[in-house]
């Protein structure tokens, strides 16, 4: 009995030192790797396999319909890390030295924090679409992070202008008692400072109330939100602390009409578990909802007719995650494009897929050529503008399905960059980092 | 305690240490890429030396604890404030200064357990797991205003020495692990370990027989918090290098717990054993799991059976053997030593008719 154990375990031991030396297997000529830090397990599992699902479904689209980005294959491996930094880092570890990595998309800003200091040393892009650490918008200091679309300084200053277009004018919103309920975590926190300048900035009262992770407990927030009477609750929530915020407002009586989502607060996951609590709750989004577009009909046609689709349940294709996932893999692949326009079309080293990002620029006519018209707005990204100018709209749920009800907002760059650029250079002093000027863009390093 | 198989084998006790000592220095540096270091190693260390530093309070002295994490966030937050604010001061200071501040809070904690036993201390000490938690979070001065609250560690560098890389953080993570566990491992046998043992074993009779059980316990939380608070030091200085106060939750806490649980109680070894099951396994597991069945499930179906298998597994180690995997270690390689020595014997007289 002991021995056949000890034999299998033997056997395993041997089976898993072959793993690790094949993990280390070479590429073959003409391919882009993209090591996944996805998450399918755990509280945040809704929000990890729909972006995944939309990330690989779009990247597949690509390898099944155009033979590859100019006939470069790309690949992908999935790393499981249930949003925990430990096993984040773990699989960064584990898939850096895979050759031809194009980027880095953990989706988790605890991650994205852990890996900051390890891209920048292996100069290989880090995205966090949505999130992420707002000064890193300063290509400046940060030539690998890439907070595309939104970082979260602008989801702010777009909800408040939002808020302020309700109220028929920006000044109106003037003497206004606002609620932000945020998720106990680097990403709930990251806007506390920005919504306390806004409030001095418009003259509006804010209190900021923290929900501890993972956030299924709330009766003690919304009791002290019933005290404060606020004129609207920003959701800056995230995973089951969603749902459960909404059903709680109900059981207090405060209307779902006056809570606004942030962009971790907007998807469908969020608001079907809540049932009849989430009609008429209103959240901002970077892409909206909804598969008419021709990119999702194509990804329906070419992959999940063919049984190829990545989603298990194919009613949640064209929801807002799976969608973001979609907008994620333009973004990534575009980058590919320019980069491969400026280098070659071979496999990209990941210095170069950082040119890319730094140009990647698409209008809305781009936008449209690649069937994501509507969709998304457009993204204008340079060297030292990482975020790039993504436009928010706002999307109310109906207790069936999201409806836009807002045009492409724009957030208020101008009032955040200098923030950003402070903040940015106060990092790069702590690390003596000497600031990147427009002469460094081109500078590849081998 | 002592091992059969050491003393069975006329081998002398520090022979074994010893080679350890050898291969982590001597072989590993230049035998691994940096998955090994970053991924299984550094980790692996750091949690032992937080084993190490709970079994000294729970294994040896008999006190539940579910604090741990909080200690070893004292520890990062602490090393980082105190790395940060006093300028020039070298990075063993800042990170023994951090095990200082871990230790007072571990003797403040400790306190309940003059009235508290068993599972009423262990709930006392989730008090200090969740005010430390929340005093970090609240308090925007420990982690410098960082507006995520994540802390970024400065660069290691000792005496001019740099330990960067990889490799380095790990020779300084061992280096720390080396020096603590081998104080410890003289502690347990001197006097005030053996007090320890007695104040676990039965209280009362360790009060009849002179031992001052009060500060004894105090004592045992005292040091055990240092090393623990050391260990939070490191995990943030040599491993993960940003440290959000979230990463030091009670799930840490318990993991540390069920480490030694499995691992061994009141054994050094347990530790280290412990925490190889709890490190060194899942990864094996998931990179097999993936090897294996990556292409017909997804990642998180084998996230999920790795989580059933593994808890299997762990239920039929301490079904084997309930003093955990030390002593199923030392049953194992007792066994091989006298099959080798029969074996020998049998050889010799082959040889000699």
């Amino acid at each position: 009995m002991k021995s056949t154990a000890l034999r299998t375990f033997r056997k395993a031991a041997l089976a898993a030192t072959l793993t690790l030396s094949l993990g280390l297997a070479t590429a073959k000529a003409d391919e882009q790797f993209f090591p996944l830090q996805s998450y399918r397990v755990g509280p945040y599992a809704a929000g990890g396999s729909g972006f995944f699902g939309g990330f690989i479904d779009y990247l597949n689209l690509i390898n099944s319909r155009d033979g590859g980005v100019n006939g470069v294959k790309l690949t992908w491996q999935e790393g499981e890390t249930q949003y925990e930094v430990e096993r984040g880092v773990e699989v960064y570890e584990r898939l850096k030295s895979h050759p031809g990595i194009a980027a880095w998309n953990p989706l988790s800003v605890g991650i994205a924090y852990a890996l900051i200091d390890r891209v920048t040393q292996d100069k290989v892009p880090l995205l966090t679409i949505n999130h992420g650490r707002t000064d890193s918008t300063d290509g400046r200091v940060f030539p690998y992070i890439f907070p595309l679309l939104l970082n979260p300084y602008s989801e702010t200053s777009g909800i408040i202008n939002y808020i302020g277009s309700k109220e028929g004018g920006i000044e109106k919103i003037k003497g206004k008692k606002i609620v932000v309920l945020y998720h106990g975590s680097p990403y709930g926190k990251e806007t506390i400072p920005i919504y306390d300048l806004l409030a001095e900035k418009y003259g509006f009262t804010v209190q900021q109330i923290e929900v501890p992770h993972p956030g299924n407990e709330q009766q003690a927030q919304w009791l002290t939100i019933r005290r404060i009477k606020p004129d609207y609750v920003i959701l800056r929530g995230w995973g089951v602390m969603n749902p459960v915020a909404l059903k709680t407002a109900q059981r207090n009586g405060f209307p779902a009409t006056k809570i606004i989502g942030n962009v971790w607060s907007n998807s469908e996951e969020d608001v079907i578990p809540a049932g009849d609590a989430a009609k008429g709750y209103t959240a901002i989004t970077t892409q909206t909802s909804g598969s008419s577009y021709p990119v999702v009909q194509e990804i329906i046609k070419t992959l999940y007719d063919q049984g190829k689709g990545n989603l298990e349940d194919k009613k949640r294709i064209g929801s807002v995650y799976h969608n973001l996932g979609i907008v994620n893999g333009i973004l990534n692949v575009e980058a590919l494009r320019i980069a491969q326009a400026k280098f070659g079309v071979h496999t990209l080293s990941g210095d170069e897929v950082r040119w890319g990002f730094e140009h990647l620029q698409l209008s809305p006519e781009r936008v449209k050529e690649l069937g994501a018209e509507n969709l998304f707005h457009s993204i204008n990204v340079t060297w030292d503008n990482h975020e790039g100018d993504g436009r928010v709209t706002f999307q109310q749920w109906d207790g069936d399905k999201w409806k836009v009800v807002s045009d492409w907002i724009s957030p208020d760059w101008k009032l955040l960059r200098p923030i950003i650029e402070k903040s940015a250079e106060a990092y790069a002093k702590e690390k003596s980092i000497k600031l990147r000027t427009a002469e460094d863009v081109d500078v590849i390093a081998k | 305690m002592s091992a059969p198989s050491l003393s069975k084998s006329n081998l002398p006790r520090w022979l074994a240490p010893l080679i350890l000592l050898g291969i982590a220095y001597g072989v590993v540096p230049f035998a691994g890429g940096s998955y090994l270091f970053e991924a299984i190693l550094t980790p692996f260390l750091i949690l032992s030396l937080a084993g190490v530093g709970l079994n000294l309070l729970t294994g040896y002295a008999g006190q539940l604890s579910l604090g741990s994490a909080a200690f070893m966030a004292v520890g990062a937050f602490g090393a980082f404030n105190f790395n940060l604010r006093i300028q020039g001061l070298p990075i063993p200071v800042s990170i023994v200064l951090a095990g200082v501040s871990a230790a007072l809070l571990g003797v403040a904690f400790g306190l309940p357990s003059l009235r508290l036993k068993g599972f009423y201390l262990a709930i006392s000490t989730l008090a200090a797991q969740f005010f430390v938690q929340w005093v970090l979070t609240k308090f925007g001065w420990f982690s410098n205003n960082s507006p995520s609250g994540v802390i970024d560690a400065p660069a290691l560098q000792v005496l001019g020495i740099h330990f960067d890389g990889p490799v380095g953080r790990y020779l300084f993570a061992l280096t720390v692990v080396v020096v603590l566990t081998a104080l410890v491992a003289r502690l347990v046998k001197t006097r005030t370990g053996h007090q320890f043992i007695a104040v676990r074993d039965h209280e009362l009779a360790a009060r009849v027989i002179g031992v001052p059980v009060f500060r004894t316990k105090l004592l045992a939380a005292a040091i055990s918090s240092f090393i623990i608070g050391v260990a939070g030091a490191l995990w943030a200085f040599a491993y993960l290098r940003t440290v959000e106060v979230a990463g030091f939750n009670l799930d840490r806490s318990f993991q540390i717990v069920f480490l030694i649980i499995i691992g061994g109680l009141a054994s050094i070894r347990g530790a280290f054993f412990g925490a190889a099951l709890i490190v060194v396994f899942p990864l094996l597991l998931s990179r097999l799991g993936a090897f294996l069945l990556g292409g017909v499930f997804n990642s998180g179906v084998l996230e999920m059976s790795q989580h059933i298998f593994l808890g299997a597994l762990i239920i039929a180690f301490l079904i084997a053997e309930p003093k955990g995997l030390v002593a199923l270690w030392d049953r194992l390689t007792a066994r091989a030593a006298a099959l080798f020595l029969s074996q020998t014997r049998k050889a010799n007289t082959d040889i000699v008719p």
